[in-house]
């Protein structure tokens, strides 16, 4: 605040120049992270912040966090199924919760809880699961009856023809966050550490060597790298393909909406597992709108009417007053995702290439997490344990992390 | 302001009046106003205060496009208040204000305005921890948001859709969309024309323009014009695919071809208070005057930098404004004709001046007077300064074009930083773009270029004519300004009208180092309001190209996303439609007293009889068919009937057992796994013939497993064919010790002895008369016959057995009492026993895995996944009693302080008086006799046994009687 008053009665403007010029490209750095979002960058100021790794360049084709770290809608929250799951999303929503102190970057992060509504019992019963699963990890969740559901959003729909609220899923400490702000704030502090943000330079191939990327080449020229880290959500399998791997990824759009700002009514995130849509309420007054991935693959982030014509309908089938609130835009990400639906971190075949992929729709909730981890492992050069269940090569033991029924329509 | 004569505007009917409100005062206006045209005509001026700093704000395009005019009716928020018709009794109120427009507390923001710099959200109100959420989240959440929702009332009306389809389909009824349809339509080719305004002809109708041709009654006279007007198109989707709304109607339009004649949005200039209410595009002025007969001032002065800006003046002096000044942004030398009336008028015309400053009225409520400064050799505001008062300043700067729906369609918007206008180009093939938009300010220009690409659509569809499209040149009249920016040390300067957004935000945005368009924009919020950057974006894109020192065209612009403008969710949703199945069979259900349970659309009885006896009523359901004989409606199971040559190998490579060695007049169980080896549904196949079976699927599965097999058979080839006759057939299962003889009461051309029809048999035949197919399946463990029959008989078959089996004491029983005797049988159901990872071996069912066939979906991930087993198993469970605590379906099974498994289903058994259930365990507590710990979800542990799953009748003898 006194920064506030500060600036109020000064002439001048404090000129921050926070997030540095793109720098010139030197010809080696100890670590390349290809893709500057939300994860690149929590992933530099990780190495930088706790392992003393600053030599590292992030190469982001177009600006800072313009891939889907723009296009998500904020969901932080940690009610999986699997306790490996729930540990990771756990360490993630922790250090979210104290993430504007520690970054000095206020994200406006913002405790809603979520409540995801179950109509049929078999969808009782996975919900039920899941708060079992994470109240055994000692991450609050509950299954709540229909009068606690109204009281937590009392202008909620639960009679909804043909398929009445059963049940929700009470997870309080689920949040959302001014998404842009999170790379920011990483990517801030990790340049004040060292780190060289390179916007508008993108990677165009590379050369493997054994079992080495010894090159990258990019538009603004060659680079080497001790090691590489490959960090872009909704074309991991585009980018890895340049180094001869092939991801068991299938990439979707996943479309989203925001109407017209209101004043505040709608406190939780509410999804419905039936109606495929969860609802919240952003800090603009804005009503962000999601539903499920479109129902083929493609690499395009267009948006189709037919999708928000289903979300619209459903939308009102929760909020039957709504009908007159207008949508003010539509938009689409591309999701990369895993037979599991859960992501894929660590090495590859490759000894010097990292993966940070497979990312679908969970990818903005783990953005602190998936930094942290692996930062730790590639300082180390050995996987974290908190992370060693996700791997890639647990596709070929099929010892998967199977998180189908917590994202389906809710992310 | 008022005029004392009678007003006349084309869109108003002077005759009719009516009566409105606005924040609770009553105005009177007339039919055909808007209601900010009908509240200026009272000389009401204020429609709304701006987002952050509450300053009052008025009319500034009069064409819907600004968050200046956003008001509320009703439950209906941010109304366009210059398009929104007036009609008798509608209340109208302003948004996002302590009481009215014009009297806002909230007002007070803007004095504080100094100390909010852009983006100062992200660097306070975080410190010390915890302060942001306890503090100043709530504070300033309760600034958010412009209108305010009624939650208790549900939106009413009726909304719907309908479907069209035309050859060309033209957006925009201006004088190039006119010559487009027209040209279009005299080729052959249908066309429809669709205009948001209430009437066609666009700038014709309000602008100084004179066209040769009578293009609206031309388009008016045509037999193969469509008119819509009020009809937006609000955006472009794949392959011309139009949602166009008119009213409480979304139409959804194909079009063969698309042309966008959507002409150009002018633009602000930047100077200190130039948001004040009576400070309006030229348009918007000549909107009000020749569209609505409002005289938007009484002493004017004009922001010029382009012709058009003479055209206004014309109109205001007609209109009876005094005309204080003519500020133009131009050096001298432009001598228009227009220009040369106002010159023989005498007045005063400043070459090479700005517009540096509005002052206001006190409380910022209008505009009194501006000072002009000269421009220097720089391009700022120089030191010659002059003062002038006035009520209205018009500004005519420049355009964008319209470019949402040309960029929806695929359009790059590139800037030609010569002609200083934005260009649009590589758009999809099925889209043209006419006029105005595509870079035709002339209007001669317009119509000509108009009617050349109505042409090229009617040939694109493949018409034929013997003219050929002749494209006039792009070479005349640039309108645009490079840069009417003209920042105010004290600020106030706005950029972005919507957001509160001064030429210092931006510029300090990028000082802070968001240099990137995308990141000014996402970092101070420009472009993001309602209006969606209509006004902001090329604005912004000036400065951030003055500022980090790289043309418009290095910065980049925006992308557009659909809808053009607002669209009501309800318009969206349409009717509402939420399908269900029913059976066959219902009506008999509901007389029986059936309580009903939703399983995937269907509506099935879970029980017959009241809900406070629903333990009691399963259980004495469970009990008769156990002892005697019940009999459940399973119309909803999936049926797909599998022909051809290729029949049994196509069973064999989508189910995990063998099918081709399958007697005729057998049935064999199916289990079928996808590619990574997962269970996923399940079944029974009959053998109907060498090259037939009848397969069943579960009730939710059945159309996804339907799809799998077209989807796979795609691949194949197959020589069979797939048909699900799910809703062709009903069945009914009829069990229990005493099934055979009720049974042989309606059939007699079956033998049905325990010899001529053993258990897994399939036989055709008549059952009350009726053909059915009558096959003898376990699934809840007793003497059991499934009888299908074609769905217009199933009702009769459901009143025959029930009439056959009353002196055996038949009752009917419902999904609970059957998944209750299912588990008592230890038999799995897929979906509820399984999840996303459930393999065959898991389950003990290895025995339905034929791993000598060559292949089946999924059968190298079993191999792979047989090798390293999973850590789990499906077990049986049995408990003495239900703890208190109350153990439910999906409680863990925990061991060694981690997860090891949990309960997939638990129920007490009556026949066997105990709570016995299915739990995924640890792999090695799978052997009988082990104990494993159950977590209730209070966190309370209880020891369980595990048993064998086949509680009841473990031989089998009772279904194989």
């Amino acid at each position: 605040m006194f920064a506030l008053l500060k600036y109020g009665f000064s002439r001048r403007y404090p000129e921050r120049n926070e997030i540095p010029r793109t720098p010139d490209l030197r010809s080696h750095y100890d670590v390349v992270i290809i893709g500057g979002g939300g994860h690149g960058a929590s992933l530099a100021y990780h190495l930088a912040k706790h392992h003393g790794i600053t030599n590292v360049a992030i190469l982001e084709k177009g600006y800072l966090g313009g891939g889907n770290t723009a296009r998500n809608t904020t969901v932080i929250r940690s009610n999986y199924t699997d306790q490996r799951s729930i540990r990771f999303y756990a360490k993630a929503l922790r250090l979210y919760e104290s993430l504007a102190n520690e970054l000095d970057y206020n994200m406006m992060y913002s405790r809603r809880g979520q409540l995801t509504l179950s109509h049929s019992d078999g969808v009782s019963r996975s919900l039920r699961l899941r708060a079992d699963a994470g109240d055994f990890c000692g991450e609050a969740n509950e299954i709540v009856d229909r009068q606690q559901i109204r009281s937590l959003v009392p202008s909620l729909n639960l009679d909804i023809k043909g398929m009445p609220v059963l049940c929700g899923l009470w997870h309080p400490s689920a949040a959302i966050a001014r998404h842009d702000a999170v790379v920011w704030g990483y990517a801030i502090r990790a340049c004040e550490r060292g780190v060289e943000l390179h916007q508008r330079t993108e990677v165009l191939g590379m050369e493997v060597s054994g079992d080495r990327v010894t090159r990258l080449r990019t538009n603004r020229g060659d680079v080497s790298a001790g090691t590489v880290v490959q960090c872009v959500a909704g074309y991991s399998s585009v980018v890895a393909k340049m180094v001869g791997l092939k991801l068991p990824i299938r990439s979707y759009p996943l479309q989203a909406m925001v109407t017209h700002p209101v004043k505040p009514f709608l406190n939780p995130m509410v999804s419905s597992t039936a109606l495929h849509c969860y609802v919240s309420q952003s800090a603009r007054g804005e009503l962000v709108i999601g539903g499920g991935s479109d129902p083929y693959e493609l690499y395009n982030t267009r948006s189709t009417l037919e999708l928000k014509e289903g979300l619209a309908a459903s939308a009102l089938e929760m909020f039957p007053f709504i009908g007159e609130l207008k949508i003010l835009r539509q938009w689409a990400g591309i999701t990369d995702m895993t037979p599991d639906y859960s992501p894929i971190m660590g090495q590859g075949p490759l000894s010097n290439y990292w993966l940070d992929a497979g990312w679908g729709t969970w990818g903005f909730k783990a953005t602190p997490a998936s930094g942290f981890f692996l930062a730790k492992a590639i300082s180390e050069n050995r996987i974290a344990d908190e992370i060693r269940p996700f791997q890639l090569s647990r596709f070929h033991s099929f010892d998967l992390v199977n998180e189908m029924g917590a994202t389906a329509a809710s992310h | 302001m008022t005029s004392a004569t009678p007003r006349k505007g084309l869109l108003i009917d002077a005759s009719r009046k009516l009566k409105f409100t606005f924040d609770g005062r009553e105005y009177e206006g007339l039919a055909g106003d808007t209601i900010a045209s009908a509240l200026a005509a009272n000389g009401e001026w204020i429609l709304s205060r701006s987002f952050k700093y509450h300053r009052p704000r008025g009319i500034l395009t009069m064409a819907a496009q600004d968050a200046n005019t956003l008001v509320q009716i009703g439950n209906e928020v941010s109304v366009f208040a210059d398009r929104h018709p007036i009609s008798d009794g509608l209340a109208v109120r302003a948004q996002n204000v302590g009481n009215s427009a014009r009297r806002d507390s909230g007002f007070v923001m803007n004095r504080l305005s100094r100390f909010m710099p852009v983006g100062f959200y992200y660097r306070t109100f975080y410190k010390p921890k915890g302060i942001w959420e306890k503090v100043w989240e709530p504070i300033i959440r309760a600034k958010a948001g412009l209108g305010k929702l009624d939650v208790t009332k549900p939106t009413e009306g009726y909304y719907d859709k309908a479907y069209g389809w035309y050859d060309v389909v033209v957006v925009g009824a201006g004088p190039a969309g006119m010559a487009a349809a027209i040209a279009a339509a005299d080729a052959g080719a249908s066309v429809l024309l669709v205009d948001e305004n209430p009437r066609i002809g666009g700038a014709l109708n309000y602008a100084r323009l004179a066209s040769e041709r009578d293009l609206v009654n031309e388009v008016r006279g045509h037999s193969k014009i469509e008119i819509w007007t009020d009809a937006i198109c609000n955006a472009w989707y794949a392959d011309n695919w139009l949602p166009v709304i008119r009213g409480n109607r979304l139409y959804k339009l194909r079009a063969k071809q698309v042309i966008f004649a959507t002409g150009l949005i002018e633009q602000p200039s930047q100077f200190r208070n130039n948001d004040l209410p009576g400070i309006m595009q030229g348009s918007a002025a000549q909107r009000l005057i020749r569209l609505f007969g409002v005289k938007p001032g009484n002493r004017a002065v004009i922001l010029a930098a382009n012709d058009d800006a003479y055209g206004v003046a014309l109109d205001l002096f007609e209109a009876g404004v005094d005309l204080a000044a003519i500020c133009d942004l131009r050096k001298a030398g432009h001598c228009g004709p227009l220009r040369s009336e106002l010159t023989q008028r005498k007045v005063s015309i400043l070459d090479g001046w700005c517009l540096y400053e509005a002052r206001p009225e006190k409380g910022d409520l209008h505009v009194r007077g501006v000072e002009l400064a000269e421009i220097d050799a720089e391009g700022t505001a120089g030191k010659r300064r002059r003062k002038i008062d006035c009520d209205l300043v018009c500004m005519s700067v420049g355009y964008v074009p319209a470019y949402q729906l040309p960029l929806q369609a695929g359009g790059k918007l590139a800037y030609d930083d010569e002609a200083v206008q934005f260009t649009i180009d590589g758009q999809d093939k099925g889209v043209l773009l006419a006029g105005s938009v595509d870079g035709f300010f002339d209007l001669d220009d317009c119509v000509a270029h108009g009617a050349a690409q109505g042409l090229a659509a009617a040939i694109n569809c493949g018409y034929q004519s013997k003219r050929r499209p002749a494209l006039p040149a792009r070479d005349r009249g640039f309108p645009n300004h490079p840069c009417p920016i003209f920042p105010h040390p004290k600020g106030m300067d706005f950029v972005d009208f919507d957001e509160d957004l001064q030429v210092k935000d931006i510029k300090n945005a990028i000082a802070d180092g968001y240099r990137e368009l995308e990141l000014v924009k996402r970092f101070s919020t420009v472009g993001m309001g309602p209006s969606q950057g209509r006004h902001a974006a090329l604005a912004t894109a000036m400065l951030v190209s003055k500022y980090t020192n790289r043309t418009i065209s290095e910065v980049g612009v925006t992308t557009a996303r659909p809808p053009v403008t607002t669209e009501k969710i309800a318009t969206l949703a349409g009717r509402k439609f939420t399908p269900f199945r029913q059976t066959p069979m219902h009506e008999q259900h509901s007389a029986q007293g059936a309580a009903w349970l939703l399983a995937g659309n269907w509506l099935r009885p879970a029980y017959y009889g009241h809900e406070r006896d629903a333990k009691r009523l399963i259980g004495e359901e469970v009990v008769n068919a156990r002892n005697n004989v019940g009999m459940i409606d399973v119309s909803t199971l999936g049926g797909l009937d599998v022909r051809g040559p290729d029949a049994a190998e196509f069973l064999n490579r989508m189910y995990t057992f063998a099918y081709v060695k399958l007697l005729v007049g057998k049935t064999r169980y199916l289990l079928m796994t996808n590619e990574a080896g997962t269970v996923i549904d399940d079944g029974v196949a009959c053998r109907r013939g060498e090259n037939y079976f009848y397969v069943t699927a579960t009730t939710t599965g059945v159309d996804r497993i339907y799809r799998n097999m077209l989807w796979w058979n795609a691949q194949w080839s197959l020589d069979v064919d797939i048909a699900n006759v799910t809703a062709a057939y009903a069945g009914v299962n009829l069990a229990g010790p005493n099934a055979r003889k009720v049974l042989a009461q309606l059939c007699d051309d079956i033998a049905l002895s325990p010899q001529d029809f053993p258990y897994l048999a399939y036989r055709e035949g008549t059952v009350a008369s009726i053909p059915a197919r009558v096959f003898r399946v376990g699934f809840i463990g007793e003497l059991g016959y499934e009888i299908h029959v074609p769905s217009r008989f199933a009702s009769e078959l459901w009143r025959a057995i029930g009439e056959a089996g009353k002196a055996f004491g038949i009752r009917p029983f419902g999904l609970e009492a059957q998944r209750l005797m299912r588990l008592e049988k230890g038999h799995v159901i897929i979906g509820q026993d399984t999840d996303g990872m459930t393999t065959p071996e898991e389950l003990d069912m290895s025995w339905a895995v034929a791993n000598s066939k060559p292949f089946f979906v999924g059968k190298r991930s079993l191999e792979i996944r047989s090798k390293t087993l999973s850590s789990r198993k499906l077990v049986g469970f049995a408990l003495d009693r239900m703890p208190t605590a109350g153990l439910q379906e999906s409680n863990l099974v925990v061991k060694n302080g981690s997860m090891a498994g949990f309960i997939t289903s638990i129920a007490f058994s009556p026949t066997l008086g105990k709570v016995i259930g299915l739990a995924y365990a640890d792999r090695s507590d799978a052997d009988l006799g082990s104990r494993i710990v159950l977590r209730a979800s209070d966190g309370s542990e209880h020891h369980a046994q595990v048993a064998s799953p086949h509680f009841y009748d473990p031989e089998n003898l009772r279904q194989e009687m």
